[in-house]
């Protein structure tokens, strides 16, 4: 949630191997794979255990091995525990979610870095300091609102109060001061191009790497969102994968956890493969959009 | 820095025309006529529309629901009733109620062994990557890995691997032969297991973070400590802690705002007791807390005024932050 926010911290740029003085020792590489197992060992016996029958799951020795039902459950994890329409919803939810806030980002963050008007340096600080502001305090009333319009577990409960992030103002910003020239700015102006016309064709070819890292760091955040999700929507109606599977959790016991760790795999997979894709690329984001002053 | 001083200088040579009496404005903007006039309102209007979409969100989706959040902490709310005024008296209930300042107290004691551990493992990783190491990429993709993973989706797997029962966790401490521990109901091991998720998903996060600034520290500073004969270990924690400590405490600010707000991992983690934070509630959060009295109790306006009271000991966390941040500094420059 708030943890994506940004540092205030003098750094230049991110991959700039100067500062990288001596080789790494075996040591390192030891301590360094560790690290790398612990990280990667839930998400492989995540795998595991999806792949096992439920009983086998609970049994004493934990399985390390794949089994064969991986098939069998995601079968039944898609179609009698609807994590399909789960995943469709997840997928409308953080795309709409990605989309809006690039956009609405983008130019809010143009105006703060390049556009001269009045109350600029108050009404940035406030953007910063709405970041700080908890979800709880506003679940309650929230909450009352989509009751009251109809909102109840429909989907636009959950993208409407997060078209447009402080975050990503912030973000837009901060790359914008650095990375836009104002001369560019000003000499579409005198070649007299409104507005719109310099978003579209400076401010958007020159923003768009940091538009990029910014719509996939949204997409993660919005794709894992929990807290307001499970309360606007319910597991059997309207449910982004968090919603169902919190709901496939609930009453533990008796239920089958083979299916409920599929459905795990479910909501973890999509976005597993987006970072070994794009890996490199989220790295430099999380880095370079993090630590920028 | 340097852009912020940019940025005033930006506001006092502004092409826009001060602020004037219609009339004067419809004389000087008639030699362009409408186009001109388009052109200035253009110019002067343009970037309130641009950041109007976020206060207009933001007043809608945050300022106004915080507000009335705080209004409804001085009323006795039932879910869909109607309010009536209470005062103070939802905080004086708080301030007796003993759910209260045990979940306080374990929203600080998770807060406190999941951020420490996390930040600290974070500053020796992000320490190994700066090194000049072979399969780079591979090491920073897979550290973070985790942060793909959601809370859900990893408390759930978690949830299997602590289970006292059967789980991966005791059957390794049984083959080490320390006996099994009550990852569930047990008050501390609780909390730990709960720990070990935040900590888990958030670890290499942090350490890219550090990783970055990092790589920013002047090579020069090395360079001196190495020719005064300082060792690695020494050029760590008096060149590289103190270059990053803006960093540092930026992490800081957000794993504590990340912990005060904790609620998915102590949920699904305590399975169908996990709304109230365990069978006896000993790993109840502030959030849990207020999820309960306003969803399970319908106690709405007793659940806004745990919602106030997190705002305040964020406001308090924030405050003591700044105060020691501008005693080191002051402490530096002087």
């Amino acid at each position: 949630m708030a943890r994506t926010l940004e540092t205030p911290a003098p750094v230049r740029r991110f991959g700039q191997s100067a500062g990288r003085q001596h080789h790494a020792g075996p040591l390192t590489y030891v301590l360094l794979a560790v690290a790398a197992f612990v990280s990667l060992f839930p998400l492989y016996w995540n795998l595991v255990a999806a792949s096992h029958t439920g009983e086998r799951v609970v049994e004493a020795p934990a399985p390390l091995l794949p089994g064969k039902r991986l098939l069998d459950n995601l079968t039944f994890a898609w179609n009698q525990v609807d994590m399909g329409e789960a995943l469709v919803n997840t997928t409308v939810v953080a795309g709409l979610v990605a989309l809006s806030t690039v956009l609405f980002s983008t130019l809010a963050g143009f105006a703060f870095a390049k556009l001269p008007f009045r109350g600029r340096g108050v009404l940035l600080s406030l953007v910063v300091a709405t970041m700080t502001i908890p979800p709880q305090l506003s679940v309650i009333p929230l909450y009352q609102i989509i009751t009251d319009l109809g909102w109840f577990d429909q989907l636009q409960s959950v993208v409407l109060p997060s078209l447009v992030a402080a975050f990503g103002v912030f973000f837009m910003r901060q790359f914008l001061v650095e990375a836009l020239p104002v001369e560019l700015v000003e000499a579409a102006r005198m070649d007299g191009a409104h507005s719109l016309r310099i978003i579209w064709h400076v401010v958007f070819p020159v923003a768009r790497p940091a538009m990029a890292v910014l719509g996939m760091l949204v997409f993660v955040q919005a794709w894992n969102d929990f807290f307001w999700p499970f309360i606007a929507l319910t597991p059997d109606g309207n449910p982004t994968l968090q919603v169902a599977l919190a709901g496939l959790g609930a009453g533990n016991h008796s239920v089958n956890q083979a299916v409920v760790l599929t459905g795990a795999l479910i909501s973890t997979v999509p976005l597993l493969l987006v970072f070994a894709f794009l890996g490199k690329h989220i790295v430099g984001g999380i880095t370079a959009g993090a630590v920028k002053s | 820095m340097a852009t912020s001083v940019r940025a005033e200088r930006d506001d006092s040579l502004p092409p826009a025309a001060p602020p004037s009496s219609p009339g004067s404005r419809r004389r000087r903007s008639s030699p362009g006529g409408l186009r001109s006039r388009l052109y200035r309102w253009d110019i002067k209007a343009i970037p309130y529309v641009f950041i109007a979409p976020f206060f207009l969100t933001f007043a809608a989706f945050g300022l106004f629901p915080l507000l009335y959040t705080g209004w409804l902490s001085l009323n006795r709310v039932e879910l869909g009733g109607d309010p009536t005024w209470k005062g103070l008296e939802n905080y004086t209930d708080l301030a007796t109620s003993e759910f209260f300042w045990n979940a306080l107290l374990n929203t600080f004691t998770i807060g406190v062994i999941s951020t420490v551990p996390q930040l600290l493992m974070a500053l020796g990783l992000a320490h190994l990557l700066n090194y000049r190491l072979r399969g780079r990429g591979f090491f920073r993709v897979a550290i973070l890995a985790p942060y793909a993973t959601s809370i859900a989706a990893a408390t759930l797997v978690f949830a299997q691997l602590f289970n006292t029962d059967y789980g991966m966790i005791n059957g390794l401490l049984d083959w080490i032969g320390i006996g099994p521990v009550d990852w569930e109901s047990s008050k501390w091991p609780a909390q730990i297991a709960i720990s070990v998720i935040v900590t888990w998903r958030w670890t290499g996060y942090n350490a890219l973070i550090y990783l970055a600034a990092m790589q920013a520290v002047p090579q020069d500073l090395y360079e001196a400590a190495s020719l005064d004969g300082a060792s690695r270990w020494r050029q760590f924690i008096s060149v590289t802690i103190p270059s990053i400590r803006p960093t540092i405490l930026f992490t800081i600010i957000v794993s504590t705002i990340g912990a005060t707000q904790l609620f998915g991992e102590p949920m699904l983690y305590g399975g169908s007791v996990g709304i109230s934070g365990g069978s006896g509630n000993q790993f109840q959060t502030l959030s849990l807390l207020m999820y309960e009295k306003g969803w399970v109790t319908g106690a709405l306006g007793q659940a806004s005024a745990i919602a106030w009271v997190m705002l305040l000991l964020l406001l308090l966390i924030g405050g003591v932050q700044a105060l020691v941040s501008r005693h080191n500094r002051k402490k530096l420059g002087g």
